[in-house]
């Protein structure tokens, strides 16, 4: 079985909109271009068979993600302060990546060389229902469930600890202390 | 090719696209976020692996790719609360003028 034609345009989205993210010099146009490699690869989410991690990926990447870098991007904004885009040593850092992807491609070549060894037919795609989810997340993961339910809670709070400037109202220096 | 195989070098390149990014932007904003490719690049290979592997019925990937993301997107939080906190000391996101640790 060869790939097939969905999958190579949700690639070409994916990868289009993720090397535009990292490649453009305006910033708000690489995260716009990022919204797009998210939504490409929640499309590959979905196109796999796992719905709820598909659109799990659409609300916390391209919706949340995306806003908040936005976000952060227009706070820390010096209209008519054009710098350079890329650090003095971009070249190392594209040489670095490349070979990470050269390695990585042919260790993966490498893997699959045998061809029909390694999983050479696809099993039929699973039903996978929300419900299912829900059950294993309530018996099976109930513990991990807590424990991210506390990582984000203690993460919510550091974040806003971290970013609230406490200097300029002394009702919120109280506040903190 | 094998389908299984198409995902995991799809994963490789967007994986390699993220470390790109972290490597050469200036603005730790766009580092951040080269940072969320590449754990995306890992979320891909969590879901290939599950939908093409032996036991689907286990739901491990996704199980797996459904923490993941909740990790990411509370480190995307406090990260870019960090950045926005470094902001105010040095007024500036560019890391390559971030090169001092007393503020």
């Amino acid at each position: 079985m060869s790939l097939d034609a969905t999958f190579l345009i949700l690639a070409a989205i994916s990868v289009a909109g993720s090397a535009a993210a990292m490649g453009l010099r305006n910033a708000v146009h690489c995260v716009l271009a990022l919204t797009a490699g998210f939504a490409g690869i929640a499309g590959l989410y979905l196109y796999l068979g796992a719905q709820f991690v598909g659109f799990t990926q659409i609300m916390v990447y391209v919706g949340a993600v995306a806003i908040l870098a936005v976000f952060a991007i227009m706070m820390t904004h010096h209209p008519g302060q054009a710098e350079e885009p890329f650090s003095r040593y971009w070249l190392w850092g594209a040489v670095i990546a490349a070979a990470v992807f050269l390695t990585l491609a042919r260790a993966v070549r490498l893997a699959f060389e045998p061809a029909g060894s390694v999983l050479a037919v696809p099993p039929q795609a699973p039903d996978l229902t929300v419900q299912q989810i829900g059950e294993a997340l309530m018996h099976r993961y109930v513990l991990p469930l807590e424990i991210i339910g506390l990582l984000l809670t203690a993460a919510l709070i550091g974040a806003v600890i971290i970013a609230m400037d406490a200097k300029e109202d002394p009702a919120m220096e109280d506040a903190v202390e | 090719m094998n389908p299984l195989e198409g995902y995991v070098l799809l994963s490789s390149l967007l994986f390699a696209i993220g470390l790109a990014g972290a490597l050469t932007r200036r603005n730790a904003i766009l580092v951040l976020i080269g940072i969320e490719l590449m754990l995306n690049a890992a979320n891909l290979n969590f879901i290939a692996f599950w939908r093409y592997g032996p036991r689907p019925a286990a739901l491990t990937g996704v199980m797996f790719s459904i923490f993941s993301i909740a990790v990411a997107a509370a480190e995307a939080a406090v990260g870019l609360a960090l950045i926005l906190a470094a902001y105010r000391h040095v007024r500036t996101t560019n890391l390559d003028r971030m090169n001092h640790l007393k503020g």
